[in-house]
C-alpha cells in the first residue's frame, strides 16, 4: 500500500510538472501589455527586465522552478495588486471560496444523501420516480440558471437575503461573522441543488444495487429486519464508492464556481481567474493554472487511494 | 492422398452410382425465417421507442432544432442584423396573439397620478394630431393608446394631509415610447407626407411650443400644457388650474401655431438647398417605424439589450451551441474510437505509453485549456473554432478509455483468433471484429457528450472567456451574459434564453440516457 500510494505521488507531481511546463510555455508566448501611464509602464518594464522576462523562454523557465524551489515564488502580480506575490495574491481569496463551497456541501450531504437512500428504499414506486425525475431536472439545469431564480425570489420578491454577498468592511470585517454567513446563503443554496441532485442519484444508484444483493437476502433469512439489513449490510456497502466522491468534493471546494461567484460577486479564486485574464495580469493566470491543475491532481490520486483504506476488499495497484 | 492409398492397397472402389442423398424424396422441413433478422440497431430502435420520457425529449429536441432552422427562414422581412435601438429591451409583443392577450408587449408597472396621464396622454395626444382637442375617452379608445388595463387606484394620505393615488396597470412598452423629435431632410418630409396620404396614417405631429407649459422641452410626448409636470388647464384665465386623472379630462395642447392659428409641423434648421435642408419634426415613432420598415413592430420573444429582435438571436445562439456540441461528439467519437483501439488492441508499452500522454492532457483543468486557446488563436482563427480546439484537445479522453476497456474484453475471444488464425490483418480484426463491440458504448458518451459540451459552452460564453458579441454569431451564454445585470426590469432577457438552455440540457440527458437503455439493456437504471 505504502509503495502504491508513493508511486501514485511521485506520478502527480510528475504529471504536475509536465503540464505546468506546458502551462507557462503558453502563457508566456503571449504578448505582454504595459500600462498607459509612462511612468508606470517603465518602472514595470524595468522589473521585468531584471526579473529576466525578456530572456528565452527556457531561461525564464529555469528561473521560474528555481525562485519556486528556493523562495516559494511563483512570480508576482502585476495589476490586479501591484507587486504582491502571486502566491499571496491567491491565497488571500482562498477562504471566502472555500466557506461557500464547504457551507453548501455541508448543507448538500445529508439532504442528498437522504433522499437518494429514500429513493432506494421506494425503489419503483411514485416517491422514487417523482425523486428521479426531480434529480433529472436538477442534474441538467446550469447552477447559475438556479442563481437568478434564488436571486428573484429571496431578494426582490421576499427581500429576505441580499442581492450579492456583502464586501469584507460591510460584514464586520470578517469572512465568518453572521452577517456574511447572511449574505452567502443564495450563492449556498444556488450550488446546493446540483450537488444534491448529484449524491441523490449516486446514493441512490449504489443502494439499489447493494439491497438485491444475495447477502440482503442471507441478512433477512437470519431474521434482521428490513431496516436493521439496510442500515447495517446495504448502507456501509454502497458507501464505499461514496465516500471517495464525498472526497473529492471538498477537494473541489477550493477551486469554486466562477460563474456563481462572478454572480454573487464573492472575491474568490473564481473570480480572481476571470480578473487574471481579463486584466492580462499573466502571472496570476499563470499561479490559478497550476492552483487548479494541482487541485484536480490531488482530488484524483485521493479518491483511488481512499478506494484501498475504505474498502480493504479492493487492493490497490494491482492489474 | 489417403483415399489413393487406400485404392493402391486394394480397397474395391464403390461404384458413384450407389451415392444417393440421404433426404432424397424428401421435404425438408426446416423453414426459411419469414420475418427478417433483427439487427442490432432495429432491437435498440424498439427498447428507445418503448421509453416514453425519452421519447418525448427526442420530440423536444427537434422541436428546437426546428426553431433554429426554421425561425430565420420563417422571418422574411429582416435578417439577424435587423436592430431598432428605440425599441431595444421591449417585452415580447407578437400581432397574431396580442388580440388573445398573449405577447401583447405589456408589462406591468405602478403608475403615479402624473406618470399616468402622461402614458394616457400618448394615445390622446395620436387621436390629437389635429389639434382639436381629443378626450380621455377618445384616446382610452385609440390603437395608439399605450395603456392596456388601468386598475383602479389606491389612495394613501402623505403627512402633509395630500392624497395621492397610484394606478397599476398593463402598459403596451411599444406604445409607451410615444413621439420624438427628428431631424430629416425636406426630401423625407415629402416622402412622408405622402405615406401618410397613401396608407391613411398620421407619422407627423404638430411641434411642441417651447413655454413655461412646456415642463421638459425634449420630451415630445409632453404635449399638453404642464406645470412640474402636473396637467394643466388655462382655460379658466388667470391662475392655471391642475387637473385630476377622471373621466372627461381634456388635456389642453400646447402645440406650436403660426400667427394665424395654423398648427406647425416642421422647423428649418439647417442646410441650403432640397436635399440638405434639415427639418426637425415631431412623429409618432409607432408610425414612422411602420413607415420605415413597411410592417408593424412584432417581436415573438421580444427584442434584446441592443434592439435585436431576440427570437432570432435565440435561433442563433441554438445552431452555434448545437453545431459545436454536435461537431465536438462527432471529433471525439472519432478520435477517441481510433486512439483507444490502438491501445487497447496492441497493448504493451504502447498502450502504457498513450495511457501515459492520456493521463496527463486530463489533467490539465479544461477551463485553462479553452482559456490559452482564445487569447492564443480567437484573433486569428475567430472564437468558434478555437473553442472547438479546445474540446478537441481533451474531450476524446473518455472515449478512449471506453473503447480500450472494450478492446481488452473482446481481443483475447475465440472468434479474433479464429479471424487471426484465417489471416485476417490487424486492421480487419480492429475494425470488421472488435470496434462494432464497442459501438453502443461510444455511441451513448457522444450523445451525453452534448449537453456537457452545451453547458459548459454557454458556461465560457456567459462569463466572457469566450467572447461571442457580434450580431451573426452568439451563444445562449452570451444572451444570459447580456442580460444579467438588467434582467429585473426586463425579464424576458433572462427568461427566454434560460428556459431554452435548461430544456436542452433537460431533454439532451433524457435522450442520452434513453440511447444507453437501448444499446446496453444491462445498463438499464445504472448511473454513471
Amino acid at each position: 500500500m505504502a509503495k502504491y500510494v508513493l508511486k501514485r505521488v511521485l506520478l502527480m507531481f510528475f504529471t504536475l510538472f509536465i503540464i505546468m511546463t506546458m502551462e507557462f510555455v503558453l502563457i508566456r508566448m503571449l504578448p505582454r501589455e504595459l500600462p498607459t501611464d509612462k511612468v508606470q509602464a517603465a518602472a514595470i518594464a524595468s522589473r521585468w527586465e531584471a526579473l529576466g522576462y525578456n530572456k528565452p523562454l527556457m531561461v525564464q523557465y529555469g528561473i521560474y522552478l528555481k525562485n519556486i524551489v528556493t523562495e516559494w515564488d511563483f512570480g508576482t502580480s502585476w495589476y490586479i495588486a501591484f507587486r504582491q506575490p502571486a502566491w499571496d495574491v491567491l491565497t488571500g481569496r482562498l477562504l471566502p471560496t472555500v466557506l461557500v463551497n464547504t457551507y453548501s456541501l455541508v448543507f448538500a450531504i445529508p439532504i442528498g444523501i437522504l433522499l437518494g437512500i429514500y429513493a432506494a428504499i421506494k425503489k419503483n414506486k411514485w416517491q422514487d420516480s417523482f425523486i428521479s425525475t426531480m434529480v433529472m431536472l436538477f442534474v441538467s439545469i446550469p447552477s447559475y440558471v438556479y442563481a437568478f431564480l434564488v436571486q428573484y425570489f429571496f431578494f426582490f420578491k421576499l427581500g429576505w437575503l441580499p442581492l450579492q454577498v456583502y464586501s469584507l468592511a460591510d460584514a464586520g470585517g470578517s469572512w465568518t461573522t453572521w452577517k456574511m454567513f447572511v449574505s452567502m446563503i443564495p450563492p449556498i443554496i444556488s450550488l446546493s441543488f446540483g450537488e444534491i441532485a448529484q449524491l441523490c442519484r449516486f446514493t441512490r444508484a449504489e443502494l439499489t444495487e447493494t439491497l438485491t444483493s444475495d447477502y440482503m437476502l442471507l441478512a433477512r433469512t437470519k431474521g434482521l429486519t428490513k431496516a436493521q439489513a439496510t442500515t447495517r449490510h446495504a448502507l456501509k456497502n454502497a458507501m464505499v464508492p461514496i465516500l471517495p466522491m464525498l472526497i473529492s468534493a471538498f477537494i473541489g471546494v477550493l477551486g469554486g464556481s466562477m460563474i456563481i461567484e462572478k454572480i454573487f460577486s464573492i472575491p474568490g479564486v473564481g473570480q480572481l481567474y476571470i480578473q487574471s485574464i481579463n486584466l492580462f495580469d499573466y502571472d496570476v493566470f499563470m499561479m490559478d493554472g497550476i492552483f487548479y491543475t494541482f487541485i484536480g491532481l490531488l482530488a484524483n490520486i485521493l479518491v483511488d487511494i481512499s478506494y484501498g483504506f475504505i474498502d480493504p476488499r479492493i487492493r490497490m495497484g494491482e492489474r | 492422398m489417403a483415399v489413393n492409398e487406400m485404392y493402391q492397397a486394394g480397397v474395391p472402389a464403390v461404384d458413384k452410382s450407389k451415392f444417393r442423398f440421404v433426404h432424397e424424396g424428401e421435404r425438408i422441413k426446416d423453414k426459411v425465417f419469414e420475418d427478417k433478422p433483427v439487427s442490432y440497431f432495429k432491437d435498440a430502435w424498439y427498447r428507445f421507442r418503448k421509453n416514453r420520457a425519452s421519447v418525448i425529449a427526442a420530440v423536444i429536441i427537434i422541436c428546437i432544432v426546428l426553431y433554429a432552422f426554421l425561425m430565420p427562414v420563417l422571418q422574411t422581412r429582416y435578417n439577424n442584423r435587423f436592430m431598432d435601438s428605440y425599441y431595444a429591451k421591449k417585452a415580447p409583443r407578437f400581432l397574431l396573439t396580442r388580440p388573445l392577450g398573449i405577447a401583447d408587449g405589456g408589462v406591468d408597472r405602478n403608475f403615479s397620478e402624473k406618470g399616468l396621464v402622461r402614458a394616457v396622454g400618448i394615445g390622446i395626444g395620436a387621436e390629437d394630431w389635429d389639434g382639436h382637442g381629443a378626450t380621455l375617452e377618445e384616446g382610452l379608445a385609440s390603437k395608439y393608446q399605450p395603456m392596456l388595463r388601468i386598475d383602479d387606484p389606491v389612495e394613501k394620505v402623505t403627512a402633509a394631509k395630500k392624497v395621492t393615488r397610484t394606478y397599476s396597470g398593463h402598459i403596451d412598452v411599444y406604445l409607451e415610447v410615444g413621439f420624438m423629435y427628428r431631424s430629416i431632410m425636406q426630401s423625407e418630409y415629402e416622402k412622408i407626407r405622402a405615406y401618410e396620404r397613401e396608407h391613411d396614417l398620421h407619422i407627423l405631429y404638430p411641434l411642441v411650443e417651447d413655454n413655461n407649459y412646456n415642463t421638459d422641452p425634449s420630451d415630445a410626448n409632453n404635449w399638453y400644457k404642464t406645470k412640474k409636470s402636473v396637467p394643466v388647464s388655462t382655460a379658466g384665465g388667470g391662475k392655471a388650474k391642475e387637473l385630476e386623472y377622471a373621466p372627461g379630462m381634456v388635456l389642453e395642447d400646447n402645440y406650436k401655431r403660426d400667427a394665424d392659428g395654423n398648427l406647425i409641423f416642421y422647423e428649418y434648421t439647417g442646410g441650403g438647398s432640397l436635399e440638405t435642408a434639415q427639418y426637425k419634426v415631431r412623429v409618432l415613432y409607432y408610425n414612422y417605424y411602420i413607415y420605415k420598415n413597411g410592417f408593424e413592430p412584432s417581436y415573438l420573444f421580444g427584442t434584446d439589450s441592443q434592439g435585436y429582435d431576440l427570437a432570432l438571436r435565440l435561433a442563433g445562439g441554438i445552431k452555434l451551441s448545437l453545431l459545436v456540441a454536435i461537431c465536438v461528439s462527432v471529433i471525439n467519437f472519432i478520435l477517441g474510437a481510433m486512439y483507444g483501439a490502438v491501445e487497447g488492441y496492441y497493448g504493451g508499452w504502447v498502450d502504457i505509453t498513450l495511457e501515459r500522454v492520456s493521463d496527463i492532457l486530463s489533467g490539465v483543468p479544461f477551463i485553462i485549456v479553452a482559456t490559452l486557446f482564445q487569447i492564443h488563436l480567437a484573433t486569428k482563427v475567430g472564437p468558434v473554432p478555437s473553442l472547438l480546439f479546445a474540446y478537441v484537445v481533451t474531450g476524446w479522453i473518455g472515449t478512449a478509455y471506453r473503447v480500450r476497456t472494450q478492446f481488452y474484453r473482446f481481443k483475447n475471444q475465440e472468434y479474433v483468433m479464429a479471424a487471426r488464425t484465417l489471416g485476417a490483418r490487424d486492421r480487419r480484426i480492429i475494425w470488421k471484429h472488435i470496434f462494432p463491440n464497442t459501438l453502443g458504448t461510444i455511441i451513448t458518451s457522444s450523445a451525453l457528450v452534448i449537453p456537457g459540451v452545451i453547458g459548459s459552452e454557454s458556461m465560457l460564453s456567459y462569463l466572457g472567456i469566450v467572447k461571442l458579441g457580434s450580431a451573426e454569431v452568439t451563444s445562449l451564454g452570451t444572451l444570459l451574459a447580456d442580460a444579467s445585470t438588467i434582467w429585473t426590469n426586463y425579464p424576458h432577457l433572462m427568461i427566454v434564453p434560460a428556459t431554452v438552455l435548461a430544456l436542452l440540457m433537460i431533454c439532451f440527458n433524457l435522450f442520452g440516457n434513453g440511447l444507453r437503455d437501448a444499446f446496453n439493456p444491462s445498463l438499464r437504471g445504472v448511473e454513471e
